[in-house]
């Protein structure tokens, strides 16, 4: 059989052979590859992992959520906080369900906090009141028990779901449901427990609240009958943009705000939070990958510069080869693939200690490293390209010596 | 040692044609040395003949070594004619030259010019490597060739392993590996000891006579001796063209010289 071009495995031996021949230098040629691309196989996955845990973070708080929020108020030039204003109502809730298609559940909320009392044990926290829906809007399921009822939250009934951390701290280990807990002076019933969530995205610990019927807030712990916020759940992720603006619409007409003048409520889409998170850990991903980019160059450099000490050295080798037969394309086929060996050896040298230093940090700094396939393939064909590129001049340099001259080089 | 083993000689000669194996006509060629400019052939016209064995002597500056050059297609002329075998190749690409050199033509250097870290075995595979040949014929026709030089025990030596005659023994067996047409041995016998030279051109006129054409460039008539003619080339011009009279045979002159303890 004769071959087109020298056989593949020929090659691949002359170029191991050639490496071999100075081991120290071709590892340390390696080097700069293996550090390249480790780094950047290691950023990549530090990167996409942030991506990741912003996402699920995200997720956490509710699908295609929309939060509608009391606004600031403007009192004779002093502008209270937001929530401070009593505009925002139970009916302002029930129009946005009847007026906006495209929202399918909607929720109150208002809050106080409060010491919680159970037996010897007490807890301050975070009373929330709100609707069953609640629970359903922020994607939230329950350890033990269950939601109260609609019927619950007509009739003001002293009823009460636990967060995870409060359970912990009242109950430890045993199952609260049905046992009565005193929340200020009133006794309430638990019905359900909420599964533990985590801190959200701004560190703050989402199971640290207990819930009860709206009403019941209003009218045995505040004594208001506003809200502070509506949570309301678009029918998908598309929907909730136009949603976001027909629910700003309905609102400004039922607070009768005339064209200019500034919203008395405020309404945020989890969308935009989404994608702008998204956007912002891909940007930090692509830098983190850029900079350790950079390094993969500076290590073909030292390839092509080893490379170049190489062609000079084996100078009379090449005459030799040019003399017996070798044409350009194969003097050259010769370089190319040592140094492509150097640079794909490093590449997968790389990968494995990108891989293992990715291991490392998931375990000591407990952050979360997403490797992937598509990482790996890109820095393998990186690396072989680099090989190319930076091996393409000095075995130029090789193919076109003089023979004559070559083989009179000592 | 080291008498040719008697394998068909045939096996390293190609088929006989009348064609001449080499015929130049009127070869110039010039070199630019900074400002000035250096005729080194100054029309040079040879036809070698199948089968023929040439030493080509001269002083150096005479042009002989830019004369084998060209024959050796490692360079092209700047005017004239070069016809191996028939084929006008002095104009050629240099991948066709490549080609040439690698199936037409065998090298043999003073400097023996092995690769050093590869075996004799690797070193006699190159050629046929680059004739894209496959690794099973590479390895029998490798193996072969060595027994033809006496080489056969020693295929996995690397050239340091070696010594001088040896290696100029592998070198010839890499020069004969792809059938040349014509071995081209530069001074082959410029770094070897007198015994050892002897025992070269002993293999030398071996092959010769069984066919294979020889053009050996050399300083040294003792050697010049042993081919069937001399040309001498002296300021870029052929000035003597002669047949050898009273030719010795290389293994006679072997028998009467002092035994040197070589190995």
């Amino acid at each position: 059989m004769t071959g087109v071009i020298m056989d593949f495995a020929a090659i691949l031996r002359i170029a191991v052979q050639a490496l071999t021949r100075n081991k120290m230098r071709s590892l340390l040629t390696m080097l700069g590859i293996i550090i390249g691309v480790g780094a950047v196989i290691a950023t990549v996955g530090l990167g996409q992992g942030a991506q990741q845990a912003v996402q699920d973070q995200i997720a956490s708080m509710g699908t295609n959520l929309l939060y509608i929020s009391a606004g600031s108020v403007n009192r004779g030039g002093i502008r209270l906080g937001g929530g401070a204003t009593k505009t925002l109502v139970d009916n302002d809730m029930q129009a946005i369900l009847r007026e906006v298609p495209q929202v399918s559940q909607v929720a109150p909320g208002a809050g106080a906090s409060s010491q919680v009392v159970y037996e010897n044990q007490n807890w301050s926290t975070r009373v929330t009141g709100t609707s069953p829906q609640y629970f359903d809007i922020r994607n939230w399921p329950f350890a033990r028990g269950g939601s109260f009822t609609d019927d619950d939250v007509t009739r003001a009934t002293n009823v009460v779901v636990l967060g995870a951390t409060v359970q912990q701290n009242l109950f430890g280990n045993s199952d609260p449901t049905g046992q009565t807990v005193r929340i200020g002076n009133l006794p309430f019933q638990v019905v359900g427990v909420l599964t533990a969530k985590g801190q959200s995205g701004l560190g703050q610990d989402q199971d640290d609240g207990v819930y009860i019927p709206i009403t019941t807030l209003q009218k045995k712990i505040t004594g208001q009958d506003w809200l502070q916020y509506i949570m309301a759940s678009a029918s998908s992720q598309a929907a909730s943009f136009s949603a976001q603006n027909q629910i700003t619409a309905v609102l400004r007409d039922r607070h009768r705000i005339r064209a200019g003048q500034d919203d008395d409520f405020s309404v945020r889409n989890l969308a935009d939070v989404a994608q702008l998170a998204d956007a912002s850990s891909r940007v930090m991903t692509m830098l983190l990958a850029s900079i350790a980019g950079v390094s993969l160059i500076v290590g073909g450099i030292g390839i092509m510069n080893i490379m170049l000490v190489s062609v000079t050295e084996r100078t009379r080798e090449i005459g030799i080869r040019i003399a017996i037969g070798a044409t350009e394309s194969d003097v050259m086929r010769q370089f190319l693939s040592e140094s492509v060996v150097l640079s794909l050896t490093g590449g997968v040298v790389g990968i494995l200690f990108g891989v293992g230093s990715s291991v490392m940090i998931t375990r000591l700094l407990g952050w979360n490293m997403l490797i992937s396939p598509a990482a790996v393939v890109a820095a393998v064909v990186f690396s072989m390209a680099v090989g190319i590129f930076f091996g393409f001049y000095p075995a130029r340099k090789a193919a076109v010596l003089d023979p004559i001259e070559a083989l009179r080089f000592e | 040692m080291a008498t040719l083993a008697q394998v068909e000689l045939n096996e390293v000669v190609r088929g006989s044609s009348t064609v001449p194996v080499i015929e130049v006509e009127d070869i110039h060629k010039f070199y630019q040395l900074g400002e000035t400019q250096v005729h080194a052939l100054r029309g040079v016209n040879l036809t070698i003949e199948r089968g023929e064995f040439v030493a080509i002597m001269g002083s150096s500056g005479s042009g002989k070594s830019t004369f084998m050059n060209l024959l050796g297609c490692l360079d092209r002329p700047n005017s004239g004619k070069y016809m191996l075998e028939g084929d006008d190749v002095s104009q050629l690409e240099k991948k066709a030259l490549a080609a040439i050199r690698n199936r037409k033509l065998g090298f043999v250097f003073q400097g023996f010019n092995l690769l050093s870290r590869t075996t004799a075995l690797e070193n006699v595979e190159l050629p046929m490597l680059y004739a894209k040949l496959d690794k099973q014929q590479r390895l029998g026709r490798a193996k072969e060739v060595l027994e033809l030089v006496g080489l056969g025990q020693r295929m996995d030596h690397f050239p340091s392993q070696l010594s001088g005659g040896q290696q100029q023994r592998v070198a010839i067996a890499r020069a004969l590996v792809n059938k040349p047409a014509i071995l081209l041995a530069d001074e082959p016998t410029g770094n070897l000891d007198s015994r050892t030279s002897v025992e070269i051109m002993q293999i030398f006129q071996e092959l010769n006579d069984g066919g294979l054409t020889i053009v050996l460039v050399t300083h040294e008539p003792d050697v010049a001796q042993f081919a069937k003619r001399i040309v001498v080339f002296r300021d870029g011009k052929i000035r003597h063209d002669d047949l050898v009279q009273d030719r010795p045979k290389a293994a006679e002159t072997l028998k009467n010289m002092p035994a040197v303890d070589e190995d």
